[in-house]
Order: structure tokens, then C-alpha cells, then sequence
């Protein structure tokens, strides 16, 4: 028998319960969809960690103040008070891989402008700063070498303090108060939104002159951090490796001891975020793969049901002339036929609910068509695993038996 | 007991035709659990082209199993059976699908007319499992039941249709491959004795045109209509005969009183 002839078959006994069919291919189409909407999300948010590492800059590496144990505790990461400005200077003088190197401090406090007020980090840093971290401004711009050497009162905003603070009002020249000293708005960052990488907010943060938070805020004279860029992407292991070198040297740890510091290299952290946003997909994938299972076995479930009710026109079949091949094929290309239609719809919801994730949870969503060819490839799977024993019974039925089937 | 070596026991002047069917000796047992049931002990019997032949026999004498065995549905446990010349009881599954196909047309009691499915479709049917087009599969299903007198009955589905014409449409399907043989399993067991003997009167005009025809049968009139009766009891064959005074169906309807409802 042709394919045209079997297909043509295959359609019609779908056609004759067509309710029964719809449910079947339910389970399928919610699989299918299930799989493309979960594997877009994942995508979607595997790019976006792609785009905003990529856009911090690959060639940046991040020096934190390191661990320390003390009587048997062992404290978190910048607890040290040994990474030092001088560190900073050293970096500068003698690694060759390093272009540009910031200082940093940090604390948190309660910010006012007017009637409002805001609970923010507060970062102490030098201008280079920004451009390290090529971080455009909306409004103004840094403050200057001259603010950090007189720890000039002056900060730069980012945009969820200026929209908490200011609203409406231009936040550039008014004065804000940190921990009650006044303080200049000189400028207002650009969104970089929130870090898939760290998941927190960068736009929450005010930026104030290294040494006016040092002096006026926390009273610390040690580094939180140092943000460094090597001079060209390939030469950021190159820096990490120097900078290691060097750090253990100036801080006098010897060989085999641990580091009080930690070297990040953004390029690493990219992967690190790639990855978890990897395994996010396959997580949710798996998931969603589950109901395409439980789809399958509703298909072999109604296949099953189809064979005993049509025993005898099994056996009609089988008396003039069909081959248990024929009659194999027939119950195989109906099971595949349904679920391969479920599979169409399925992934023209999934694109739908795709669409719908994004505009209304405002989710990044990446379809791709990778992973719409595996869903139609897994669902037309699917027919064949779980249609196969039942085509078996129907084919390996005695037509005598069969004809004689009530 | 008929074998090759009676010749002659149907109608003159057939004796140099060829032998549709020739079985030697078939036995056929099936294994009950302990018990071992002999369904058939040694049945040789031969029909030849043309002929119209009555099995007869109560349930349990075996007419229906060696109806299975000559409808290639079964295979002989012992002895050869020869449809057209081909040793089936040699033949794998497969094979025996194929010869079902082509030499064999199958009409049964109960009609087996594939529900929801036009009358035109089912005819249709064995065409699709021999490989010849769609379209040729198309025009030799209109000419069989053009044949079999439902011609403007074509997208008729089964259940527009009353049980006499039903089972015309089996027949129809049953000639749709043009077959050697045409075996018919209690063809009027459902029908009323009006309707019963427009289905002779169909089968006799076939038999007519040359077609060979086997028919199993409980009603002792009804087998009257063919040319030779075979008795089965306990798994052999007890009469083979001809048929004395065989009545023609036409003829019968004609003098019928037609039932008023």
C-alpha cells in the first residue's frame, strides 16, 4: 500500500472521532508548546547574561579583598583590610597587561532629597571608574581627579535612585543628603538594568569620590575592591596572573598559604553566567519534556483502545489481502499523523505563549529554531515509540480470531 | 469421498478445466490446554473452475475450519492443499495475505462492511493492498457493484443501506480483484428468505459468468441453489453429491409473494 493511501486512511480514522483525536493531540500540543515557551525563556535569559557581560566589557577583571580566618572562623569574602590603595599603584607601575586600574570602597546608606528618601549602596571610586566599566551618562557626567584629591562632596546617581528620588525633577545640581552630609548631583548613569550575571540591580547605586567615602562615611582607609582592564581581551589571563603575583608578594603570603584577595576575570564569570543561564534551560526543558511524555503515553493509551475497537476491521483487512506489515504501518502512521499535527499546533502555541511571556512579563525570550525542529522532531518520536506496540498488537492479531471479535 | 481420481463429478464437459482447489488428506488439530481438538481427519477434495459448491454441516462437524484453511486464514496441520496449483500450506504469512488478495474473495455472514466508510470505499478496499493505481482500484470498484446491481449506490454508507444490499456490496468487494475463487461464510444467515434468495440469484449469475464459488451453509434450501453439496460431519466429508433438481433464484423471486409491511 502507498504512503498517499495510508495517510489518506490514517486521516479518516482520526476524522470519524474527532473529539477523542483533539484530547489525544492535547497532550502533545501542550507538551510541544510546553518545550518551545520554557526553552525560549531560558535562551532569552541566557542571552541577555551574554549581552550584558559582553557589554561590561570582556576585558575586565575585578580584584576583591579577600577572605580571612581568624581563631578559627573563617570570615567572607572582604573581610580583609590588607588590599590597600597603594595595591592599586603597584598594579598600575608593574604589570604590563594592565591599561587602567579604580579603586573602590563601599557602604550603604539612607539617601533624602526633599520629602523622599532611598535605602542605596554607595560606591567610593575615581573617575576612570566609568570609563572602565564604559558606562555612559544620561545626564552630566563624572566628577573630576580635583573632587577625589579635595574629597569633594559630589556624587553621580544611577537611574532606579534617580527615579525613586527625583521623579520629575532635574536631579543634576540639586543636593542630597548620605548619612546627613550634603552631597552634589553631578551626574545621572545610564540604565544597565539588572545583572543577569549577579541578579541585582546595578542602577541602584550612587557613585561619590573615593576619598569622601573613605573620610567622610565609612572611616576605612582599605580597598573593597580595584577594577582593573587589561589591555585587550586576550590579555586579560595574562593581567590575572600578574596581578595574583603580585598581590601575594606585597601582602607576603607564602607558598601555600591562601589568597586574602580574589582575582575575577570577567571573561570566567561570563562562562560561569552562561552556563547557570545553561542549565536553567535544560531545567526548565526537562520539565516541560515531562508533559510531552505524559502526552505520549496518552496517545498509546487511546491506540491501545483503537486496536481492541477495530479488531474486526482488523480482520477484515488482514481476510482480503493486508500484510501484518500493512496493517502495522496503519496503526503506526495514524499515532504518528496525530501526533505530528499536535506537534504543528504545539508549536505554534508555544510560539504564541513565546510572544505572550514577552510583552507581558516583559521577559527576554529567544526563540529558537533549533529548538522548534527538536519538538517536531521529538513529537513525530513520540508517535513512533508509543505507537509501535500498539501497531504490534494489531498487526500480530489471527484474523480468524478477529473476525469472529464481537 | 471425491479425489482426483473420480473425475468428472461436476458438469460434463469441465473435466479437462483445472482445478481451482485440491486438498489431500488435511487434518487439522488445535492444542486446548491438554486436550487435543481433531477438527478435520483427512479431507481430499477437489473443485474445479466453474464449479458452485454447498458445504453443509452442523457446528462442530469442521465446515468451518476447512472453510478457514480454503480462505488461506489457516494452515492445514498435515496434508497439501493446492489453491490454483500453489501449495499454500507451504506459504509464509506474507504470502498467504498476497494469494488472499488475489485469489480469494471473501463474503461473510454478519457482511464486515467497514462502518462509516462508503459503499464505494469498501468495494474499493482490497485494491488498495494489490498494487495496481488508485484510479484503476476506483473504476474496477464502480464496475463491481455496477455488477452486483448497486451502481447508483456508490456514496451510500453502510447503515443507508438495508442488509440485502449490504451484503451485495461484500460481494462487490469480494470480486473487486477479480479472484479465482469466491468463498461465502453463511451469506444469508442475517437476511429474510426473500432477500436470501436475491443473494443466490446474485451468486448464481456469477457462477454463471465462470466464477467459482464455495459456499457454507446450515440451511439445507439454500444449498440447493448450488451444483454439488458436500456433508461434513466429525471432520469428514460424509455426502458429496450433486444437486438433483436445482432451482434457478430468478425464477423462485418471480413466483415469491412479495410481503407487504
Amino acid at each position: 500500500m502507498n504512503l498517499a493511501a495510508i495517510l489518506r486512511i490514517a486521516m479518516r480514522a482520526l476524522a470519524r472521532n474527532k473529539l477523542r483525536s483533539a484530547l489525544t493531540m492535547l497532550g502533545i500540543i501542550i507538551g510541544v508548546g510546553a518545550v518551545i515557551a520554557m526553552v525560549s525563556v531560558g535562551q532569552g535569559a541566557q542571552q541577555q547574561a551574554q549581552d550584558q557581560i559582553a557589554a561590561m566589557g570582556s576585558n575586565i577583571l575585578f580584584v576583591g579583598s579577600g577572605t580571612v580566618t581568624r581563631g578559627g572562623m573563617r570570615m567572607g569574602w572582604g573581610a580583609t583590610k590588607t588590599l590597600v590603595y597603594d595595591d592599586m599603584s603597584a598594579i598600575l607601575r608593574e604589570s604590563p597587561a594592565v591599561k587602567a586600574a579604580a579603586p573602590g570602597s563601599q557602604s550603604s546608606a539612607q539617601v533624602v532629597f526633599g520629602n523622599d528618601n532611598w535605602a542605596t549602596q554607595i560606591n567610593g571610586t575615581e573617575p576612570q571608574y566609568f570609563e572602565i566599566r564604559n558606562w555612559p551618562f544620561q545626564e552630566g557626567g563624572p566628577f573630576s581627579q580635583n573632587d577625589v584629591e579635595m574629597a569633594a562632596n559630589v556624587a553621580v546617581i544611577g537611574e532606579t535612585v534617580r527615579k525613586n528620588l527625583f521623579g520629575a525633577t532635574d536631579p543634576i545640581g540639586e543636593t542630597i543628603r548620605i548619612n546627613n552630609l550634603p552631597f552634589k548631583v553631578v551626574g545621572v548613569l545610564a540604565s544597565k538594568g539588572t545583572s543577569a550575571a549577579m541578579g541585582q540591580d546595578q542602577d541602584d547605586v550612587i557613585v561619590v569620590p573615593l576619598t569622601t567615602l573613605q573620610k567622610k562615611i565609612t572611616g576605612q582607609d582599605w580597598l573593597r575592591w580595584i577594577m582593573v582592564s587589561a589591555v585587550s581581551r586576550d590579555a586579560s589571563y595574562a593581567a590575572q596572573q600578574q596581578i595574583t603575583g603580585l598581590l601575594r608578594d606585597r601582602h607576603r603570603i607564602r607558598a601555600g598559604q591562601d589568597d586574602d584577595f580574589m582575582v575575577r576575570n570577567l571573561a570566567d564569570m561570563a562562562e560561569l553566567a552562561d552556563q547557570q543561564a545553561r542549565l536553567f534551560t535544560i531545567l526548565l526543558a526537562s520539565i516541560a519534556s515531562i508533559s510531552l511524555l505524559v502526552g505520549g503515553i496518552g496517545i498509546m493509551n487511546i491506540m491501545l483502545v483503537s486496536v481492541t475497537e477495530r479488531t474486526r476491521e482488523i480482520g477484515i483487512r488482514m481476510a482480503i489481502g493486508a500484510t501484518e506489515a500493512d496493517v502495522q504501518q496503519q496503526f503506526l502512521i495514524e499515532s504518528i499523523v496525530l501526533s505530528l499535527i499536535g506537534g504543528v499546533i504545539g508549536i505554534i502555541v508555544g510560539l504564541g505563549s513565546s510572544y505572550m511571556i514577552t510583552h507581558t512579563l516583559g521577559w527576554p525570550v529567544l526563540v529558537s529554531t533549533t529548538a522548534i525542529f527538536t519538538a517536531a522532531l521529538f513529537s513525530a518520536a513520540v508517535g513512533i515509540f508509543f505507537g509501535f506496540y500498539p501497531a504490534r498488537k494489531a498487526a500480530r492479531l489471527d484474523p480468524i480470531e478477529a473476525l469472529r471479535y464481537e | 469421498m471425491v479425489t482426483a481420481s473420480r473425475p468428472d463429478l461436476s458438469d460434463s464437459g469441465q473435466t479437462q478445466l483445472k482445478a481451482v482447489i485440491r486438498t489431500e488428506d488435511v487434518h487439522k488439530y488445535y492444542e486446548l490446554g491438554e486436550t487435543r481438538v481433531h477438527a478435520l481427519r483427512g479431507v481430499s477434495v477437489e473443485i474445479k473452475t466453474g464449479e458452485f459448491v454447498a458445504i453443509m454441516g452442523a457446528s462442530g462437524s469442521g465446515k468451518s475450519t476447512f472453510m478457514n484453511i480454503l480462505g488461506c486464514l489457516d494452515k492445514p496441520s498435515s496434508g497439501e492443499y493446492l489453491l490454483d496449483g500453489i501449495n499454500v500450506s507451504k506459504l509464509s504469512k506474507n504470502e498467504l495475505a498476497h494469494i488472499r488478495n488475489q485469489k480469494i474473495g471473501f463474503v461473510f455472514q454478519g457482511f464486515n462492511l467497514l462502518s462509516r466508510t462508503t459503499a464505494l470505499e469498501n468495494v474499493e478496499l482490497p485494491t488498495l493492498y494489490a498494487h495496481i493505481t488508485r484510479a484503476e482500484g476506483q473504476k474496477r470498484a464502480r464496475e463491481a457493484l455496477q455488477l452486483v446491481g448497486l451502481g447508483d449506490r456508490t456514496l451510500h454508507f453502510p447503515s443507508q443501506l438495508s442488509g440485502g444490499q449490504q451484503q451485495r456490496v461484500a460481494i462487490a468487494r469480494a470480486l473487486v480483484n477479480q479472484p479465482s475463487l469466491l468463498l461465502a461464510d453463511e451469506p444469508t444467515g442475517n437476511l429474510d428468505s426473500r432477500t436470501s434468495i436475491e443473494i443466490m440469484d446474485v451468486l448464481q449469475k456469477l457462477n454463471e459468468k465462470g466464477l467459482t464459488i464455495v459456499l457454507v451453509t446450515h440451511e439445507p434450501d439454500i444449498s440447493t441453489f448450488a451444483k454439488r453439496t458436500i456433508q461434513f460431519r466429525d471432520g469428514k466429508i460424509r455426502h458429496d453429491e450433486l444437486v438433483a433438481e436445482r432451482p434457478v433464484a430468478a425464477e423462485v423471486l418471480r413466483q415469491m409473494p412479495v410481503l407487504e409491511d
